[in-house]
C-alpha cells in the first residue's frame, strides 16, 4: 500500500523526548554493536575522555526512520541515507523533519525523494539524510 | 560487513524494533504483516546493521575468554593488558582517537527484508579521501560497501558505510 504526496509536503515528529542510557544499551544488544563508548560509562569517561556515553549513529538513524515509515509505509523505502553530524547524548530530545523534494515516475511507478533533518532540544542538527520511497 | 549466514528471525526483528522505539505492527506482529501481503514481519530500514551479530570475530562484541576493552576490574581491560606489556598506564584509549567513527550510512533497498529470509553478505572497500578536520588533525574517510543477498542469491540491500578516523585524538567541544 502506498500513499500520495506532493512536492513541498513536510512532516515533523518528536522521536524521543529523553533518550536513556538504557535505550542505548538496548540498541547495543539488538544490533550487536557493544562498543563500550556507547554502553560503558566508566570506559567512555575514564578511558576515552568523553563526558558520558553517547548513542550509536545507527541508533539515531534507526529512530529517525520511523518518521519516514510511519508516513510512507514500512515496506516502501527504496533508499535511506544519513550523515551523523553531531553526537547524541543521554537526555537528548530528538525531533525529525522530512520534506518531499521531488515526486517522479519511473517505469510506471511513482517515487518521492525526501530530505530529512533530526535536531536535538537545542535545535542543533544531529543527523541529515535523504530517503526515497514508492508512493501512490 | 561480511557474513556467511544471517538468518532474519521474527524475535530478533522485534528486539531491534523495540530498541529503536518503533512498535510498527509490520515489524512486531506476524498477523499484521500477513494481512499486508508480506511473508513475515518486515525488518526496519536499518536492521541489516544487526548482521554484526552473525559476523565471526566482530571486534565490537565481547568473546568468552578473550580480553575486552570495556571496563571490568580496571576502566579498560586493554589498558590493564597494555600497562602490563609496556610498563605504562597511557591514558589515551580507543574510540577517542585511533579507531574509526561512523560518519555516514546509506542503504539501497531492492526489496523489503522479511523474517524467514536467510541473507549472506560480502563487503568491499569503496572510495577513500582525506579532509582537514575542524578541531585538529586530518580526517581520513573510508567507504565500505556491503551487498546483502537472499536465499535465492538475489540482491536485497546494498549498504554503504563511511567511517572516519582521526590522525590524533579530537578534543571534545564544550569540555
Amino acid at each position: 500500500m502506498t500513499v500520495s504526496v506532493e512536492v513541498g509536503e513536510t512532516r515533523e515528529e518528536v522521536l524521543v523526548d529523553d533518550l536513556t542510557r538504557t535505550q542505548i544499551v538496548q540498541y547495543a544488544g539488538a544490533s550487536g554493536d557493544y562498543n563500550p563508548l556507547h554502553t560503558d560509562e566508566v570506559f567512555a569517561t575514564k578511558v576515552a575522555g568523553y563526558p558520558t556515553v553517547f548513542a550509536h549513529g545507527m541508533l539515531t538513524m534507526g529512530i529517525t526512520g520511523r518518521l519516514i515509515t510511519d508516513w510512507l509505509g514500512a515496506a516502501n523505502l527504496t533508499a535511506y541515507g544519513a550523515r551523523f553530524v553531531a553526537q547524541v547524548w543521554p537526555g537528548d530530545a530528538l525531533t525529525a523533519t522530512a520534506t518531499v523534494d521531488a515526486v517522479r515516475e519511473e517505469d510506471g511507478q511513482r517515487y518521492a525523494d525526501l530530505s530529512i533533518v533530526t535536531r536535538n532540544q537545542r535545535g542543533e542538527k544531529v543527523l541529515t539524510g535523504t530517503a526515497t520511497a514508492r508512493v501512490g | 560487513m561480511p557474513v556467511d549466514r544471517f538468518p532474519v528471525e521474527a524475535g530478533h526483528v522485534l528486539l531491534f524494533a523495540r530498541s529503536i522505539g518503533d512498535l510498527n505492527p509490520l515489524y512486531t506482529d506476524p498477523d499484521a504483516a500477513a494481512e499486508a501481503g508480506l511473508d513475515g514481519v518486515v525488518a526496519p530500514p536499518t536492521f541489516v546493521q544487526a548482521s554484526a551479530q552473525f559476523m565471526e570475530g566482530y571486534p565490537l562484541r565481547p568473546e568468552p575468554g578473550k580480553p575486552w576493552f570495556g571496563s571490568g576490574s580496571t576502566p579498560s581491560g586493554l589498558s590493564k593488558a597494555r600497562a602490563a606489556d609496556e610498563g605504562s598506564g597511557s591514558g589515551s584509549g580507543r574510540g577517542g582517537g585511533g579507531t574509526g567513527l561512523h560518519a555516514e550510512q546509506r542503504f539501497e533497498y531492492h526489496r523489503p527484508i522479511v523474517a524467514g529470509d536467510v541473507l549472506t553478505s560480502t563487503t568491499r572497500t569503496g572510495e577513500s579521501w582525506t579532509k582537514q578536520g575542524r578541531r585538529g588533525g586530518n580526517l581520513r574517510f573510508t567507504e565500505l560497501i556491503t551487498e546483502y543477498r537472499d536465499q535465492n542469491g538475489d540482491l536485497v540491500v546494498t549498504a554503504t558505510g563511511v567511517s572516519v578516523a582521526t590522525e590524533r585524538v579530537v578534543e571534545q567541544e564544550g569540555s
